[in-house]
């Protein structure tokens, strides 16, 4: 096991030098429109997320801001309403699962020692979707037009009679937009993960990270066509007069809630799942071993992403619906527990039989485990019936979800920036930076979101724009205001820690942990190609493992450097077994082209200018028919016969 | 975790706290939640002291690293204690749910709440008046409440009394409450419902079978008659003005459906639902223009004499 030394290349000076040419990009604008390599595309994932985190998190300081004090005129309640739904919306939809997909489109591929992931077009299409809905999205707050209903956009209050112009036109829109990239990027990790591993990675040698990335692909693809079909008819409802949610024309407003949240309880997981695989990267590197009861984890997440999808109607325990049903919904709500209890013992276990290395990713792992599990313990309580229906839309809510979304995601996606900005940017932060950011987001948290526990259970509804002072819920808003800052603070200075590490920081060894999984054989930054030699997988922690490492060094086999084109090696679902080479797509246009068209026609139908539209439908599939046309080379080139 | 305890037993002010329950409802999830909270803190202790025992004895420099797979511990702390737990806590909760379910006979006092946005009107079956955010109780009584709305999802809430019950769009909820406390116990809409969601509270007044009786009666019966020289021109304005064609005031000639029925309106705790304290100053603000005093509502603003707005107010004000 090393901390520094970087892996002696066992790929010849002249291989080197042709990887570089089919793989390398020159910076140019037309390279930055055009590229398809996961590490850029990851990483405008993350910052594109990070720019979204900071649009809702100043909405949320805003919001704070008008409820410090009681009968405060800062906001009107217009304006109030359009900044929670913003916030909710972009904080669930436009960061926190972006934010995890950079790091899985970052990651994916090194961990399991690929040149890219499978389909690096439909990738690059995915980010570009994802950038354009958001700003579709956030666009319209400037003209007042903004989503204003609450980010589950509850009908009838969502419909047209209910709520005329634009806002929730804008909503259903952008959320089935954001759901193309959505769902791409889920394919894409899945087919990535299941066919791109290096050989003699079998499953049970899959970093733990790459199995949180496919559960979540795998609760996206079953959970999101709830949400789409939900907006589809929402919209079909506002602008053209069906009767879906319309009881007085026989359709029903509880079907908006049934699906909404068949597809929004599984994306609770979905946002955590990814964030606690995080955790589970980072563990080993700082207690020097490998995460315990391996199987167990990976048990548990797979058990997760099962009966995630079998609690939804605990979010419905007010809506009185029959008793019986209420029962069983519980307990699955109840036993879902568990699989994160395992995790959490899991890592506590490492952490006791390790020797902790306590740097800044530690800590934020260390604050994840007391807030998530903090969290964790309001939500088995939300599991009950009863109590939920005390509890649930007031502030009690609303504590325990930003505990659990702020410690089960963004802790550990500020333990993974610390852990992997030496991997992406090549440079190394500051550790006191590192450990004030920590410091202030930690006890930031804690003084906005506790006091929200007592203010809810002392009767305080959610989504109030402003309170009576005879309530009697004063002084525990202003704790929660000052709180706010104190967390922006932080989040400031963690963004101050990025900007200095990419100017000023020390250039990054390969390796500067002593990690235990295949990111940290490449270079920091990995070369456009990862991998000069494609490593032939030993073990579960190939990084600490020698074989492992050796077989990417002088001496490796030939067939696992494929220089002559753009290649990786395709293998076997479950034992790794190598199948053949893969030729993989150029940088195109066709991502952008095809997003922008897409772009062209939600707008287009937002504003009803119906023949726009359907001139950008055919655009759109024009240029599908361009980009899956079969291109015309040699069989063995392209990979259909051996 | 100390102070969270002293805060939640004692700091909760004049707030409507649900630890501090005074309905049969309320008070089974309020015992409850002090099962449940004992017992979170129990957990959160555990795992803290694992938490703690690992930063003091694994943080040394020689702290060798071990690398067995104690999988039996993570399996009984992470799964089999867990499972133990969540059984009793969910059949506790299964018993509140049934209780909670347990609604009143059918020969029960019903009296039937209707959201609208963002105000609540409160009848009573039989009954032939109306009136609005404030529905008095029986002390001692299970008291069926029906629950409609007349717009969109509303949740009808009073933390001292019960849980939450949505008012469903095209449906009828029933919910019930019960107190042996005679008080007034506040209210609020629970489910976002629009712009002006934050104030749309109302009161629960719980009182002796007698004086439940006598409202009753009240809001049986015509409004109370002007007496002096200004209730009646304000009388008169409220007939011949815009006001009439919403607002029903019962024994005169204003009968209008859409707003709230003004017949008790002097009585009243607030105006508009919460929004602000019902006295003079603020009744004529809100008849002059309540855009100012509740941005959004549906009031719109009325174009009444100077001289005429304080006749009205003396006659809304002898309402009682």
């Amino acid at each position: 096991m090393s901390t520094t030394a970087a892996p002696a290349p066992g790929a010849s000076r002249g291989d080197l030098a042709r990887l570089e040419r089919h793989w390398g990009e020159t910076p140019s604008v037309r390279s930055w429109l055009t590229t398809v390599d996961h590490k850029r595309i990851g990483r405008r994932y993350l910052v594109t997320a990070g720019l979204f985190f900071a649009l809702a998190g100043l909405s949320a300081l805003a919001m704070r801001t008008q409820l410090a004090r009681p009968e405060a005129g800062m906001l009107s309640p217009e304006e109030y309403n359009q900044l929670f739904t913003m916030h909710g919306t972009t904080m669930i939809f436009l960061f926190a699962t972006p934010m995890l997909f950079g790091f899985g489109n970052v990651l994916v591929p090194l961990m399991i020692g690929s040149r890219d992931m499978a389909f690096p077009k439909l990738n690059a299409l995915g980010y570009w979707v994802f950038l354009f809905s958001g700003l579709f999205m956030w666009a319209s707050l400037p003209f007042g037009a903004a989503p204003n209903n609450g980010w589950f956009a509850y009908v009838p209050l969502s419909d047209e009679q209910h709520n005329p112009g634009l806002h929730m036109d804008v909503y259903s829109l952008g959320l089935l937009f954001l759901g193309v990239a959505t769902t791409a990027g889920s394919i894409n990790f899945i087919v990535t993960a299941l066919k791109l591993r290096a050989p003699g990675m079998s499953l049970n040698r899959v970093p733990l990270f790459v199995w949180a990335i496919v559960a979540t692909g795998f609760m996206v693809i079953f959970a999101l066509p709830a949400l789409n079909v939900d907006n589809a008819m929402l919209f079909l409802d506002r602008r053209f007069g069906t009767h879906f949610f319309d009881p007085e024309a026989g359709g029903n407003v509880l079907l908006w809630q049934h699906l909404f949240w068949i597809f929004g309880h599984p994306d609770v997981y979905i946002i955590v799942m990814p964030a606690l695989g995080i955790v589970s990267a980072v563990l080993p590197a700082f207690t020097r071993r490998g995460v315990v009861g391996y199987p167990l984890v990976v048990l548990a997440i797979v058990s997760i992403s099962i009966i995630s999808f079998g609690v939804w109607v605990h979010h419905m325990f007010a809506t009185g619906l029959p008793q019986l049903s209420y029962s069983f919904f519980s307990a699955a709500s109840t036993i879902i527990t568990i699989p994160s209890g395992i995790q959490i013992f899991a890592w506590l276990a490492t952490m006791m039989l390790g020797r902790l290395v306590l740097r800044v990713p530690l800590l934020f792992v260390i604050g994840f485990i007391v807030t998530f599990v903090l969290g964790g313990l309001t939500g088995a309580m939300f599991a009950l019936t009863a109590f939920d229906q005390q509890v649930t839309d007031s502030y009690f809510v609303v504590a325990h979800f930003h505990y659990v979304l702020i410690g089960g995601a963004v802790f550990p996606m500020l333990a993974g920036i610390y852990f992997w900005l030496p991997k992406i940017t090549g440079r190394m932060y500051h550790e006191g930076l590192g450990r004030w950011a920590f410091w202030l987001v930690f006890v930031g948290m804690h003084v906005t979101f506790f006091p929200m526990h007592l203010y809810g259970l002392f009767g305080m509804p959610r989504r109030v724009y402003t309170y009576r002072s005879e309530a009697g819920w004063d002084g525990w808003n202003l704790v929660s205001t000052v709180g706010s800052y104190v967390l922006a603070l932080g989040l400031l200075l963690v963004l101050v820690g990025v900007v200095h590490a990419i100017r000023r920081g020390r250039p990054a060894p390969p390796d500067p942990w002593g990690g235990d999984t295949l990111d940290w054989s490449t270079d920091s930054p990995p070369k456009p190609y990862n991998f000069p030699v494609l490593p032939r997988v030993r073990s579960l922690h190939p990084n600490w493992d020698g074989p492992s490492r050796e077989s990417m060094a002088t001496g490796a086999e030939p067939d696992r450097v494929l220089a002559d084109g753009r290649r990786t090696l395709r293998t076997s679902e479950l034992d790794g077994r190598r199948e053949r080479a893969v030729e993989m797509p150029e940088p195109s246009f066709q991502p952008l082209v095809l997003a922008l068209a897409m772009l062209t026609f939600f707008t287009a139908l937002l504003l009803a200018w119906y023949p726009v539209a359907a001139g950008a439908a055919a655009t759109v599939a024009v240029t599908l028919a361009v980009w899956l046309w079969p291109p015309r080379r040699p069989d063995t080139e392209v990979g259909v016969s051996a | 975790m100390l102070g969270g305890v002293l805060a939640l037993t004692g700091c909760a002010g004049g707030a409507p706290s649900a630890l501090d329950p005074a309905g049969t409802g309320a008070g089974r999830v309020a015992d409850l939640w002090w099962v449940l909270f004992w017992i979170s803190m129990a957990v959160f202790a555990e795992v803290m002291v694992l938490l703690v025992w690992a930063l003091v004895f694994r943080r040394r420099r020689d702290a060798r690293v071990r690398h067995g797979q104690p999988l039996r511990f993570v399996a009984i702390a992470g799964a089999g204690i867990p499972l133990v737990i969540l059984v009793t806590v969910y059949a506790l909760g299964l018993r509140d749910l049934v209780a909670l379910g347990d609604g009143p006979g059918p020969e029960a006092t019903t009296i039937e709440v209707t959201g609208h946005r963002w105000w609540w009107e409160v009848r009573v079956p039989g009954v032939a008046g109306a009136t609005a955010n404030e529905l008095h109780i029986p002390v001692g009584e299970k008291v069926r409440i029906r629950l409609r709305t007349a717009d969109v999802l509303h949740s009808f809430w009073v933390p001292q009394l019960m849980p939450k019950t949505d008012l469903i769009a095209g449906e009828v909820r029933e919910t019930w409450l019960q107190t042996d406390r005679a008080g007034t116990y506040r209210g609020q809409c629970a489910e976002y419902c629009g712009t002006q969601h934050a104030h749309m509270a109302f009161l629960v007044v719980a009182e002796p079978r007698r004086e439940f009786d006598a409202w009753l009666s009240q809001l049986g019966s015509p409004a109370a008659r002007p007496q002096t020289d200004a209730q009646r021109r304000g009388q008169e304005a409220f007939e011949q003005g815009s006001c009439a064609g919403c607002h029903t005031i019962r024994g005169t000639g204003a009968d209008g459906r859409i707003g709230p029925d003004l017949s008790d309106v002097g009585s009243r705790w607030s105006i508009g639902a919460g929004a602000v304290s019902n006295d003079g100053g603020h009744l004529g603000g809100w008849i002059a223009n309540s855009q100012t005093v509740k941005p959004g509502n549906f009031m719109p603003p009325q174009p009444v004499d100077a001289q005429r707005l304080p006749d009205l107010i003396a006659y809304l004000q002898s309402l009682t």
